[in-house]
């Protein structure tokens, strides 16, 4: 008797198309010229091209993390990459009508509605194509309010004061691998500023896009909310099929000054490869928040595309009375493989942070959580709550949890639950019984799952992330 | 409706039917009673397909088709419901999100159109009286944290919307309290009609004054060993199921 709940992955990937446009692309490899030339393309201040260099020097010092992620790849050649390519497009665009058709077209084609619905849906895009900002819609509501929304090149001309003051202030250049790389060679991003005491009107929107085959892409994003301020940020990302493991190594600051609160929601369906495990991105990607006194930051993720995710959005709970919070949902299937999870670093006094952690292994996929709580010494009455479920579809998955905990002052106090089951076969024969097909059931007993993360999400997310998530566990059971 | 032909099955290597001839028809309550044990839920799952247990011989013909050869939620879909005797808890999925799911994959099969949650909700409103319970029941996650008797309810509520032609009640008057009994015996009486059947498994008779069978059935170790009209179950209650075993019915 064949278990019904035995896995096979075959799963065409839906947003798997190039588009053909000319890109201005920088030679293979990279070196100090290179790091030179993107600064020079992008027509920077000398102070941001040292700082590049200073990360790039740092970055030839270290190595790639092999050791303790619990994720195997071959060691990637950083020659073989280009690092930089624009779409070639003469000058800055003002509006929408500039923008290449063709672009617009693939956006289409993404589910991404770019222009009117989505302005009309209070959503402001600012669309990344490959490695330059190609659109940026709904700023001149925005600016009513003071807000700044627009692509990191822009701000580092027309903001620049700010850009220097928190670049690198919350991840800096030698922080780690990757993001020691991505300071060097970072090609654009967004950039969000809310003056003191606005609460931003609408949700601010990016949608990242890999295109040229065998660019790496290397966003970043800052984020910063003056005291008093709230905004709700979504990232959403697809890429198209390729052969060729493709690098994305990311960084997102973000600061949040006193009593400022920050929402950063993701929902990430990169290409994940073929069932044999060939082609897929690597997604290492650097996230973290400071939050100063009373302020907030809350960071909710769908992770189910990818080959590899190594990320753990994390937050520095700097300020007294400040709140960090992590939801977080992370699907593998096929070959896919996951080292994600978070750091809450209390410093100040009464902090609070809130971990909950979905994990959802099938096909042959390996899904690791791995989470750090530290409790400085300063933190008095620090609190921290953990939660973290592991759902198994199959027999070949695995899943994995990797709790760290440092508590350095005795008054804090931690509560830490976790547990892992299997798609139960009763479970799934009621669901059956009352007519539901397997896939349907496995998706609905799964987003059951899922719930208390998605209910973090910004509405119009949530539904998009539940469908992916049927998307990305079709065929996982056989 | 349904036909039952020497009907074996077994789970985890053990035979646990061992010949079972039953015959259903439309417009039809059969009950089903026996002690613990002697394979009634078992019977209630294989023909609903749970993939534990395995037939092992025999013939089951529902509507004029193999009901063995379909697939649990094909069987759902052509009008078989089960309402269990230990329902399942689906955690995060609320009860409303649930049965229009469950609705809707029913409707799709008989090719009707499917409903959209506001036109559903209107059934749902309708189908609730019939286990006399308000709407806040439907926001809460499918059987989760539900007391016993609750869960029990909540199977009649959804073969109330799901309309099925044949239903087994395994047990669903286990747990129930006096009006709690009423109300979900007063709901199924409801649902009966003409082209219709129902089986209820059950140990008490008491469920029977409500829901009167046209026929009785002692199962025991895996076969009928006795049928008979509604009396048998008066009798039954009056002299236990030694009375009925048959001594040559254990191989
Ligand atoms: N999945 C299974 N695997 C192994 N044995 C099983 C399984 N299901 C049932 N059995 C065994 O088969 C026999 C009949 O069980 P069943 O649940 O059908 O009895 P029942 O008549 O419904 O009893 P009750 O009145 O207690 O509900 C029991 O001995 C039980 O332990
Ligand atoms: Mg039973």
């Amino acid at each position: 008797m064949s278990s019904p709940v035995e896995t096979l992955v075959n799963n065409e990937y839906k947003y798997g198309f190039v588009t053909d446009i000319d890109a201005d692309a920088a030679p293979r490899g990279l070196n100090e010229e290179i790091v030179r030339l993107i600064s020079a393309k992008k027509g920077e201040p000398d102070w941001l091209l040292d700082w590049r260099l200073r990360a790039f020097r740092g970055w030839q010092k270290m190595s790639e993390p092999h050791s303790w992620p619990n994720i195997h790849y071959d060691p990637i050649d950083y020659q073989d990459i280009i690092y930089y390519s624009a779409p070639r497009t003469a000058k800055p665009l003002g509006s929408l009508d500039e923008v290449d058709p063709r672009l617009l077209e693939t956006y289409t084609k993404l589910g991404i509605p770019l222009s009117e619905q989505k302005v009309l849906a209070g959503v402001a895009v600012d669309a990344i194509f490959d490695s330059v900002s190609v659109g940026t819609s709904y700023k001149a509501r925005l600016l009513e309010e003071g807000i700044i929304f627009c692509s990191f090149g822009e701000a580092v001309r027309e903001h620049p004061e700010l850009v220097r003051t928190y670049l690198g202030s919350v991840v800096p250049s030698s922080d780690n691998f990757f993001a020691a790389l991505n300071a060097a060679v970072f090609s654009d991003g967004s950039f969000v500023y809310v003056p003191k005491g606005v609460k931003c009107p609408m949700e601010l929107s990016t949608y990242f896009r890999i295109n040229a085959e065998g660019t790496g892409q290397f966003e970043r994003t800052l984020i910063i909310a003056d005291e008093g301020a709230s905004v709700s940020y979504l990232e959403g990302c697809t890429a198209p099929r390729r052969d060729t493991n493709q690098l994305h190594a990311a960084v997102v600051e973000l600061v949040a000054l006193d009593r400022a609160s920050i929402k950063y929601s993701t929902v990430q369906n990169w290409y994940a490869g073929d069932e044999k495990g060939v082609g897929g991105i690597y997604n290492f990607v650097t996230k973290r928040g400071k939050a100063q006194t009373g302020a907030k930051i809350s960071w909710t993720q769908v992770e189910t595309g990818s080959a590899i995710t190594w990320k753990y959005p994390s937050v520095i709970l700097q300020g007294d009375d400040s709140v960090g919070e992590f939801y977080s949902v992370a699907v593998v299937n096929g070959r896919q493989q996951a080292d994600t999870g978070t750091k809450m670093i209390h410093m100040g006094r009464n902090t609070r942070s809130t971990i909950v952690s979905k994990g959802i292994s099938a096909g042959q996929g390996q899904n690791s959580y791995r989470g750090q709580v530290r409790v400085l010494p300063r933190a008095h009455g620090a609190r921290n709550y953990t939660q973290c479920d592991s759902m198994l579809i199959g027999n070949r998955c695995g899943a994995h949890t990797f709790p760290y905990i440092d508590v350095q002052n005795p008054t804090a106090s931690l509560e830490h639950e976790a547990s892992t089951s299997k798609i139960g076969e009763d479970q799934l024969f009621y669901c059956k019984q009352r007519g539901l097909n397997t896939e349907n059931a496995i998706s609905m007993i799964v987003n059951g799952f899922c719930k208390e993360v998605f209910k973090e999400l910004p509405m119009e997310f949530a539904v998009e992330a539940q469908k992916l998530l049927g998307i990305s566990l079709e065929g996982s059971v056989g | 409706m349904l036909e039952i032909r020497g009907l074996r099955a077994s789970a985890g290597g053990n035979e646990i039917l061992r010949g079972i001839d039953l015959s259903v028809n439309a417009g039809e309550v059969h009950a089903i009673m026996g002690p613990n044990g002697s394979g009634k839920s078992t019977l209630a799952q294989v023909l609903a397909g749970h993939p534990a247990y395995e037939v092992t011989g025999g013939q089951v013909t529902y509507m004029g088709q193999d009901l063995l050869e379909m697939e649990p939620e094909e069987r759902a879909q052509a009008g078989v419901f089960l309402a269990f005797q230990y329902p399942v808890e689906i955690p995060g999925v609320s009860n409303a999100y649930f049965l229009r799911a469950a609705y809707n994959e029913i409707r799709k099969a008989r090719g009707l159109e499917e409903l959209d949650p506001m036109d559903f909700l209107d059934v749902l409103e309708e189908k609730l009286k019939v286990v006399e319970w308000g709407p806040e029941i439907m926001s809460r996650a499918v059987n989760s944290g539900f007391s016993g008797g609750e869960t029990k309810r909540n199977e009649i509520l959804q073969m109330a919307v799901l309309e099925p032609r044949l239903a087994v009640l395994d047990e669903t008057d286990s747990g129930l309290d006096i009006d709690a009994l009423r109300i979900v015996a007063g709901g199924v009486n409801r649902l009966r009609r003409p082209d219709n059947a129902t089986i209820v498994v059950t140990h008490y008779q008491r469920l029977l004054n409500y829901i009167v069978p046209d026929y009785v059935h002692v199962l025991s170790a895996g076969r009928i060993v006795r049928s008979g009209g509604k009396e048998l179950a008066l009798e039954l209650e009056a002299r236990g199921y030694d009375w009925v075993e048959a001594p040559a019915g254990v191989a």
